[in-house]
């Protein structure tokens, strides 16, 4: 779940800020709405949805060097539609708005690079033919010649001083958020459409100012679109996608309001069954805030899920994994310890 | 009209507003002057010699009196009948910036007698060899010395026989020789030529040689 | 000592206040003319920086086409290979009269943001984004672009909008065409450039100011040619002052002011003359610009599509430049009396006679500098090329003539003085050439500016001539029409057909012709083309060869630029095709091609035709223009007729050359005060050699009458030599200058009404800087005459 989508959308919009960062909650007017009787299809929903207002596409990836040092990498493409009914436009007035996020982050270090496009010039986009691709510039994420959709794939990104090329292989089937992929955000039913493929073996290079460093490990791709996917009344988000050494998977957030905020998730077996969470679940409980970019970050949680025995402590790699891009926010990798071990991304917004 | 004078003065009056007032510079002269005779003016500088002169040559206007040239009334002439006198009866000869600068010393000594249609090729040569000029006509006045300058004006005042020669200090830039050769030469040849010969100096010695003299002092004839 | 030195020095000029007078008039007219010139050019510089700028200027490379232009396609693929390039369009709509300049903010490098847009993230973004808010210069943001919000930026030029790319691709009617893109001029270059690309470094000339700068040479030159002309009286003055005041110097130095702090002392005095006289005149060059600029700026306009404000602001540059050339002018004009000041020994030496042989001496080394200019301009003439050749011809050309003019006319009086009737009129003529030492800086003055006058004046007169012949040629159609859409094109070409004798469509595309922007025509077979188009030079059978598409013509310009010939081949995408015609096309600064229309379409398939020409009986224009109007229901804009556009062209041309008409008068004027000047300081010192012979029977009238003729013979002496140096001039500016500024040559014509105007306008500048001196001689009291007789002195 990622909220920076609608914080591009708000940017873009101005006259949306007088109601607050509830201004997410606008009316979708004219906009196409998530549909809870939809199934979705692959390999043709790995594809932008016209009509809906925002989308993404998203993978990080938590990676290991030669040496034992670990790495987080993040890669994002956000589009955005600015007025509904984009359809026919003259040449360079698609109402559609693009920017890609890219991260690398090190024990000490964390870089970040972030580009933007407009729709319908081909500096971004989606295709599914002949194979996937999402890119935005010199970014791509892409299926690899041959393999199937999400199957095979590779990653590449970078910015003024980094950069990474790696390859990932799905050893794991697609796992639908929500019911079915209908994704619930708040208790008054706004929602969206989300599936994730948590299952990617990752091999390839890292470019660091020191050099080249080839790296394994995981990485977990997200798609997710919606119109109006947040309550009035939520002001933040704090989202996790953790895998356990076990080879199960959590994926779960908190969107904050004040009170005791809307907190969901879904709980991934190693065969990638998916079971959604029943609300109040998940315990979610921020440990240490420490000062980042001049605001308090929780950059230690504790997370507590009775049902599967689950009480762990999640500590950021790098507390300074902090984007500084148009929107600024909180994403980076996290080591899990306590009753499960093993590594998650971790992105918090709204502080 | 033979016994007539070619110069008579009655009366004179002439007076200058300056910074200080009015200043009376001639109060009521009187003299005549005949054909063929030479009169010496002298006086103090600022006794009103110079201006009788100028007043004399039409180069002014009178204030008072009257002056009779040939027997005609200057007083009654407008600015172009002076300036008719000047050029038709009139030779001037004055102590310095006597010569056109522009002109050559030939085109100046035949000038005056060329502008009033007296213009006598042989005469001007004859005055040339008498003034010792003669091999001097082709250079401009600048090159020329001093007593040269003055010959060469005292050759153009002659050279369209005028009655009456007007002189003033003609010798008083230049060294006692040069001065008496010039002298000689002008009295020689006024006398040659019959004219009458009024001339300015504080030199007593120079007015020695005129026929007469007359000493004005503060405007006056005093002797 | 030196307070009182100073004091004694000042005194002069109390007593001598006309001296005073014209001195600091001089200088002032000197300066006003240089910075008025000076200010107008700032202020287009200025203007086109901001243009050149708008886009980051030095922090911004752009990658242009080399042969088909950019798309968008362009734009995407160099982006996916990591360039990070932004698209611009760039183009003049010509329905609102503005430049649009269409941005992309999402990829706009930061250094090309201009100062005081927001930048990606801040509130007016998404309007930006939508179309609905742009941006213009404070004077240009009242400008009606339908459905946009202009907001002011002061960074940008007046008559450019500052849009979205998408809003400009469809102000500009172009579709996924580019201009160009943009990159950070720090970015490294992902690879090598792209073929048919071409990448040009930030702060490379813009061809906007390429073009305009033969126009602003032009400016300088006559600008600097008013300065010289100003130095003159300046030099005459303060050579007078000097020598008035050698008595002075001499007691100073008597009494033991050392000559260097007498020097110091006279150079202080000079340089707060000249910064009094350099205020003044920067004050008023600034008026001079002030009312010049509107006409400038219409030239400008019209001219090279350039905009310029129409209003001047002050500038530092400028004014200080202004200051500078005061100070420099009286250091130039009185370098030489402070020398002498410098070197002057405490008791007086027998006051030179042979200054008079000096100066006769000098006259002909002067004369021998002017004959070597006057040779080195030839030689340039043969040898050198290019715009400052042609300046350096004519700057030799007009000093070399002016250095030889005291000899010229020394010989020329002094052989007149020896055939004139002695007596009189002999010393008439021998006293003009007397007077001429003092009064050689004027007439060398009024020499240059008569023959400026003439030079100018022709050059005018014969570009007038051929134009309006061209005009007659090139505009034979009757009527010409804008379409506002291909379907309104093909509807009002069925309602035509039956009404008028033809249609005649116009397509264009806008190609870069030959490394610069230009158009590119094709034309129907039609008898107004074989019969009236201003060809220059053809191969036979042209118009058949040009609709076989063997061939096409191309304007003067374009072949001049470019050396190109009958024969040679030209590049245009699709292949070459070789030149069969070169015409005429005065006013355009652009290279164009005509191709056939077959040819044409079948290169350039996407062109529209948009526009006709309509040829038709003249008398039936009026009606049919009503009915096209009403039937279609036009903007006014969309009909133009031929009489219009004719007045229109003439009025830019007239234009064009106004404020060189102006500046030409200027100078004129400034000759004459020089004139005036120098007669006036003359007139005392010629009092000794007039003097004489008013003594000597010429009355004051006579030889007030006299002098004043002297001076108008002079006059009129000088135009006789000024008429063929104008007559060369004229000849240079369009054999060699306007071929190198304009890329067109036109043929010499002599207007001899011109000519005779040269000599009225001599004789009026000879008899009004003569008049006051004369009627000063004619009222002057005998005793001032008599004073020079006087044995006191």
């Amino acid at each position: 779940m990622h909220v920076r989508a609608f914080l591009l959308w708000l940017f873009l919009a101005p006259g949306a800020m007088a109601q607050g960062f509830a201004g997410l909650g606008a009316t979708a007017d004219g906009f196409a709405l998530p549909d809870p009787d939809r199934v979705l299809e692959f390999p043709a929903d790995h594809g932008a949805h016209p009509g809906f207002r925002i989308e993404w596409w998203y993978v990080t990836a938590t990676l290991t060097g030669a040496d034992g040092a670990e790495y987080g990498v993040q890669w994002t493409l956000f589009r955005t539609e600015t007025a509904p009914g984009g359809g026919e436009a003259l040449p360079w007035q698609k109402p559609e708005l693009w920017m890609g996020h890219a991260a690398l982050t090190t024990r000490d270090k964390h870089f970040v690079a972030e580009t933007l496009a407009r729709g319908g010039t081909g500096q971004a986009g989606v295709v599914l033919d002949p194979g996937f691709a999402a890119w935005i510039d010199d970014w791509q994420v892409a299926g690899l010649p041959g393999a199937d959709a999400l199957d095979a794939m590779s990653l590449t990104a970078r910015g003024g001083d980094f950069g990474y090329d790696l390859a990932l292989v799905a050893e794991g089937p697609l796992v639908l958020q929500g019911t079915g992929g209908y994704s619930v955000k708040s208790a008054k039913g706004q929602a969206s459409h989300y599936y994730s493929q948590p299952f990617f073996r990752v091999t390839g290079t890292l470019d660091l100012p020191e050099g080249a460093v080839a790296v394994t490990g995981n990485a977990w791709l997200d798609h997710e679109w919606s119109s109006q996917p947040l309550a009035p009344d939520q002001t933040g988000w704090d989202w996790f996608s953790l895998s356990f050494e076990t080879g199960e998977k959590l994926m779960g957030f908190v969107l904050r309001d004040g009170g005791a905020g809307f907190v969901s998730g879904t709980w991934i077996a190693a065969d990638g069954t998916a079971t959604a969470l029943p609300p109040g679940a998940l315990v979610a409980e921020p440990l240490e805030r420490l000062d980042v970019a001049g605001r308090k970050v929780p950059t230690r949680w504790r997370l507590r899920l009775a049902d599967r025995g689950l009480d762990v402590e999640l500590q950021a790699m790098n507390p300074n994994a902090w984007m500084a891009t148009t929107v600024p926010y909180w994403e980076g990798p996290v080591t899990i310890s306590g009753s499960h071990s093993g590594r998650g991304y971790l992105e918090m917004t709204g502080y | 009209m033979g016994g007539m004078d070619v110069l008579k003065i009655e009366a004179l009056g002439k007076a200058y507003a300056t910074a200080e007032g009015r200043v009376e510079v001639l109060r009521g002269v009187s003299l005549a002057l005949a054909k063929g005779e030479s009169l010496a003016l002298t006086g103090e500088s600022g006794s009103g010699k110079s201006t009788l002169l100028h007043l004399v040559a039409g180069l002014d206007r009178f204030d008072a009196g009257e002056i009779w040239l040939d027997g005609v009334a200057m007083s009654g002439l407008s600015d172009a009948g002076r300036a008719a006198v000047r050029r038709d009866r009139i030779g001037l000869v004055f102590q310095q910036f006597n010569l056109i600068p522009s002109l050559d010393v030939g085109a100046n000594l035949a000038f005056q007698a060329r502008l009033c249609g007296r213009h006598d090729p042989d005469w001007t040569r004859e005055l040339a060899e008498a003034l010792d000029i003669a091999g001097l006509l082709q250079r401009y006045p600048e090159a020329l010395s001093g007593g040269q300058q003055q010959r060469v004006a005292i050759g153009r005042a002659l050279a369209a026989r005028p009655g009456l020669i007007l002189a003033d200090e003609p010798t008083g830039n230049l060294d006692e020789a040069a001065a008496d050769r010039v002298m000689a030469l002008m009295l020689g040849l006024v006398a040659k030529t019959r004219a009458s010969l009024l001339m300015v100096t504080h030199s007593e010695r120079l007015a020695g040689r005129l026929d007469r003299r007359v000493h004005l002092s503060a405007g006056r004839v005093s002797g | 000592m030196t307070w009182t030195a100073l004091s004694a020095l000042m005194s002069h000029w109390r007593r001598h206040p006309l001296q005073l007078i014209l001195m600091i008039l001089g200088l002032a007219l000197a300066t006003a003319l240089w910075t008025g010139v000076q200010a107008i050019n700032a202020e287009a510089r200025a203007a086109y920086d901001k243009a050149a700028t708008v886009l980051g200027g030095e922090g911004v490379n752009r990658l242009e086409a080399s042969t088909a232009p950019l798309t968008m396609q362009d734009f995407a693929r160099l982006r996916r290979a990591g360039w990070p390039a932004s698209p611009v369009i760039e183009g003049r709509d010509r329905t609102l009269g503005l430049r649009v300049l269409g941005v992309d903010p999402l990829t706009l490098p930061q250094t090309a943001v201009p100062a005081g847009m927001p930048g990606v993230g801040a509130g007016d973004l998404a309007d930006f984004l939508a179309g609905k808010l742009g941006y213009a210069s404070p004077q240009s943001v009242g400008v009606a672009v339908p459905g946009v919000v202009l907001k002011p930026l002061p960074d940008l030029p007046p008559g450019l909008v500052l849009v979205d790319i998408g809003l400009g691709a469809q102000l500009l009617g172009v579709d996924q065409q580019i201009s160009a893109l943009l990159m950070d001029s720090v970015a490294d270059l992902p690879g090598p450039i792209p073929a048919g690309m071409v990448l040009k470094r930030g702060g490379a000339e813009l061809g906007l100011s390429r073009l305009t700068d033969s126009f602003h040479l032009n400016l300088t030159a006559f600008g600097f040619l008013a300065f010289v002309v100003g130095i003159f009286i300046v030099h005459a003055t303060a050579g007078l002052a000097f020598e008035h005041r050698r008595p002075v110097f001499r007691t100073l130095r008597a009494i033991g002011l050392s000559s260097r702090l007498l020097a110091v002392l006279v150079m202080v005095e000079m340089l707060v003359l000249a910064l009094i006289a350099g205020a003044l005149g920067v004050g008023l060059g600034y008026l001079v610009a002030g009312a010049l600029l509107p006409d400038v700026a219409a030239t400008l306009d019209g001219l090279y599509g350039a905009s310029v404000p129409g209003s001047l602001s002050l500038r530092p540059g400028w004014v200080l430049a202004g200051m500078g050339m005061a100070v420099v002018g009286t250091g130039v004009a009185a370098g030489g009396g402070l020398w002498q000041v410098w070197h002057l020994p405490p008791l007086e030496t027998a006051r030179p006679q042979a200054w008079a042989k000096a100066r006769a001496r000098m006259d002909r080394v002067q004369a021998g500098a002017g004959l070597a200019l006057l040779a080195v301009a030839g030689g340039t003439l043969l040898v050198g090329h290019g715009l400052y050749a042609g300046f350096a011809v004519l700057a030799g050309l007009l000093l070399g003539a002016a250095l030889v003019l005291p000899w010229v006319l020394a010989r020329t009086l002094r052989s007149i003085a020896r055939r004139a009737r002695p007596g009189l009129a002999q010393w008439f003529w021998a006293d003009a050439r007397a007077e001429l030492p003092g009064l050689r800086l004027a007439l060398m003055a009024l020499l240059l500016a008569l023959a400026a006058n003439v030079g100018v004046g022709t050059m005018v007169g014969s570009f007038r001539a051929t134009f309006t012949g061209w005009l007659d040629q090139r505009m034979a159609a009757e009527l010409y029409l804008n379409a506002e859409s291909q379907d309104q094109a093909a509807r009002m070409q069925d309602w035509l057909a039956p009404r008028v004798d033809a249609v005649l469509p116009v397509t264009l595309v806008e190609r870069d012709l030959l490394g610069q922007p230009g158009r590119i025509y094709g034309v129907v077979d039609h008898a107004t083309y074989r019969d009236h188009w201003p060809m220059l030079e053809q191969v036979p059978g042209v118009w058949d060869l040009l609709h076989q598409g063997k061939g096409v013509l191309v304007n003067e310009q374009a072949a001049r630029r470019s050396g190109l010939a009958l024969g040679d081949p030209l590049a245009l995408p699709g292949g070459e095709v070789p030149v069969i015609g070169i015409y005429s096309d005065y006013g355009n600064p652009e290279p164009q091609a005509i191709l056939g229309i077959a040819a044409f379409q079948a290169r350039f398939p996407e062109a529209k035709a948009l526009r006709f020409a309509l040829r038709l009986p003249p008398e039936a224009v009026a009606g049919l223009s009503a009915d096209l109007t009403r039937t279609f229901d036009l903007p006014p804009e969309a009909i133009s007729d031929q009489a219009t556009i004719k007045a229109f062209s003439l009025q830019v041309f007239e234009r064009t050359f106004a404020v060189t008409g102006a500046l030409n008068v200027l100078t004129l004027a400034v000759a004459a005060v020089a004139l005036l000047a120098s007669l006036l300081t003359l007139s005392g010192l010629r009092l000794p050699g007039l003097a004489p012979v008013w003594a000597l029977g010429v009355t004051q009238g006579r030889l007030a009458g006299l002098e004043f003729a002297r001076s108008v013979v002079l006059a009129l002496l000088t135009a006789v030599l000024a008429l063929p140096l104008g007559l060369m001039l004229a000849w240079v500016l369009l054999a060699v200058v306007n071929v190198e500024a304009f890329g067109w040559r036109l043929p010499m014509q002599v207007f001899p009404m011109d000519l005779v105007w040269l000599f009225g306008m001599a004789l009026a500048t000879g008899a009004l800087a003569a008049a006051w001196p004369a009627v000063q001689l004619y009222r002057r009291r005998p005793t001032d005459l008599l004073r020079v007789f006087a044995s006191a002195r």
